[in-house]
């Protein structure tokens, strides 16, 4: 698989990436938690050129009934796309892609988040693309457990999200949408810092045994670095200033 | 082994590791000692515990809280306990245990909107926590002004020891009852006091942070006193 044809060129002969980076740099992030006042929680992430905002509410009353566990807390979560966060419009019903990336999100949540000191009851997450770059799953699975932490909901650790992959026959970090489309390989890791927990963890191209080591490896790095700014954006909300007027 | 600093921690931050006990918002990962919320860590006589900064409250055992009745069924009314979960108020515990259905009726007691001041019997989560009304201090709220505050700033409107909230009530006149979940009713013969009371109160909540708050809402008491 070679990736489809393209007139970009992925890696130029110094090294250097088709937005100026090189191959083990992510793009730049930023999170600001607490954005929205109606929501428990919430997050306005900025990876790269994705833009995400992600509410969270819960624990609440599960409706429908039906759903509700009598063990546990449920997670419910709904990724989705704005009509303008592509070029083409994009039809705002909810596409196979986003059911599927809402499934793999919840199940990359899972494992962090505290369900069962709430049983019968659901927390939910919903992550808008404003605007979509590559690699949103892993900015929303980002940024969805940031408004988890400011709501205040139990968890075992913060999942950070970054991708790794495989273009121009270098493994490469951060995959942009570029990358993604004409490149060989994409890798979207979720990981639990402090655990060294795998929680999400696709793969959508042709990586050898040992390419994919190198990808899990820099994936994980990538989070690492990722963690950090998760970290800063929870200080700055809680804990910016002893003297706030 | 008191004394240690008060860390802000955050989920999946180690705050300690050695033979601690994890308490409140901490779980024991291998060594460590981590935190499952946004707070402060506080670690005390061999314990290890978080101090909520976010999130909603959640029923304990023995709490008191503020209710609304939201409804009732023959049995029993539910109360909106500012919870994930609702409270259950049984008709026995109002009309005694010779309650009927068909001979009492629930509405002439409480209605719906009524204000209500309850403990909490049992909040196993199970089943929704158990409410009760008779006891001292509990009953239905006939005046007063209702005030509601985040569950996590309670302990700090308190004080020390109701430091913070006899003073508040002291030098306003008024009577504050405390809801563990957030909600309180303030009531005052004096309107000023009233008023003066609530912006306390708001004034805590706002700046539940900063650290020599009990001077400074002495300070707003008093300027405005004159």
């Amino acid at each position: 698989m070679g990736g489809r044809d393209t007139d970009i060129v992925l890696l130029d002969e110094n090294g250097i990436r088709c937005d100026g980076r090189k191959v083990n740099e992510t793009r730049k992030v930023t999170i600001k938690a607490g954005v929205l006042k109606n929501a428990n929680g919430s997050a306005y992430i900025e990876f790269g050129d994705n833009k995400i905002l992600v509410g969270v509410y819960g624990p609440r009353d599960v409706h429908p009934k039906h759903m509700s566990d009598t063990d546990t807390g449920i997670l419910r979560c709904r990724y989705h796309m704005a009509p303008f966060s592509v070029g083409e419009r994009k039809n705002p019903a909810p596409s196979r892609r986003e059911v599927e990336i809402s499934k793999v999100i919840k199940e990359a949540l899972e494992p962090a988040v505290m369900l069962k000191e709430f049983p019968r009851t659901a927390v939910d997450v919903y992550m808008e693309v404003l605007q979509a770059d590559g690699g949103t799953r892993c900015a929303a699975l980002t940024g969805a457990s940031v408004a988890l932490a400011d709501a205040g909901i139990p968890m075992r650790d913060l999942v950070a999200g970054c991708a790794a992959g495989k273009a121009a026959d270098a493994v490469i970090l951060d995959v942009n949408n570029e990358e993604d489309q004409a490149g060989q390989a994409d890798l979207p890791i979720g990981y639990m810092p402090n655990l060294k927990k795998i929680t999400l963890l696709q793969l959508d191209g042709v990586l050898t045994p040992e390419e994919y080591k190198q990808c899990i490896e820099i994936g994980i790095d990538g989070c690492n670095q990722v963690y950090e700014i998760q970290k800063k954006a929870l200080q700055d909300k809680f804990f910016a200033s002893g003297e706030k007027q | 082994m008191s004394g240690e600093r008060k860390r802000h921690v955050i989920p999946g931050e180690v705050i300690t590791s050695g033979s601690y006990r994890a308490e409140q918002n901490t779980i024991q990962v291998g060594d460590n000692i981590v935190s499952t919320i946004v707070g402060l860590s506080d670690v005390h006589d061999g314990s290890v515990r978080v101090i909520p900064l976010t999130g909603g409250y959640m029923p304990k055992d023995d709490d008191l809280v503020i209710g609304k009745i939201s409804s009732h069924s023959s049995l029993s009314w539910t109360a909106d306990i500012n919870s994930c979960y609702v409270g259950m108020l049984p008709a026995s515990d109002v009309f005694g245990r010779d309650y009927s259905s068909s001979s009492d009726d629930m509405n002439a007691k409480l209605a719906k909107g009524d204000l209500i001041a309850a403990r909490i019997v049992n909040a196993d989560m199970t089943r929704d926590p158990l409410i009760t009304i008779s006891g001292r201090e509990l009953g239905k709220i006939d005046s007063g002004e209702l005030v509601k505050i985040s569950p996590n700033k309670v302990p700090r409107l308190i004080g020390k020891r109701g430091s913070m909230i006899q003073m508040i009530e002291s030098s306003t006149n008024s009577q504050v009852t405390i809801g563990q979940n957030g909600l309180l009713v303030v009531s005052s013969e004096d309107p000023n006091g009233l008023l003066k009371a609530i912006q306390a109160i708001e004034l805590i909540e706002e700046q539940a942070h900063v650290a020599n708050l009990t001077d400074q809402v002495n300070e707003m008491l008093e300027s405005k006193s004159e």
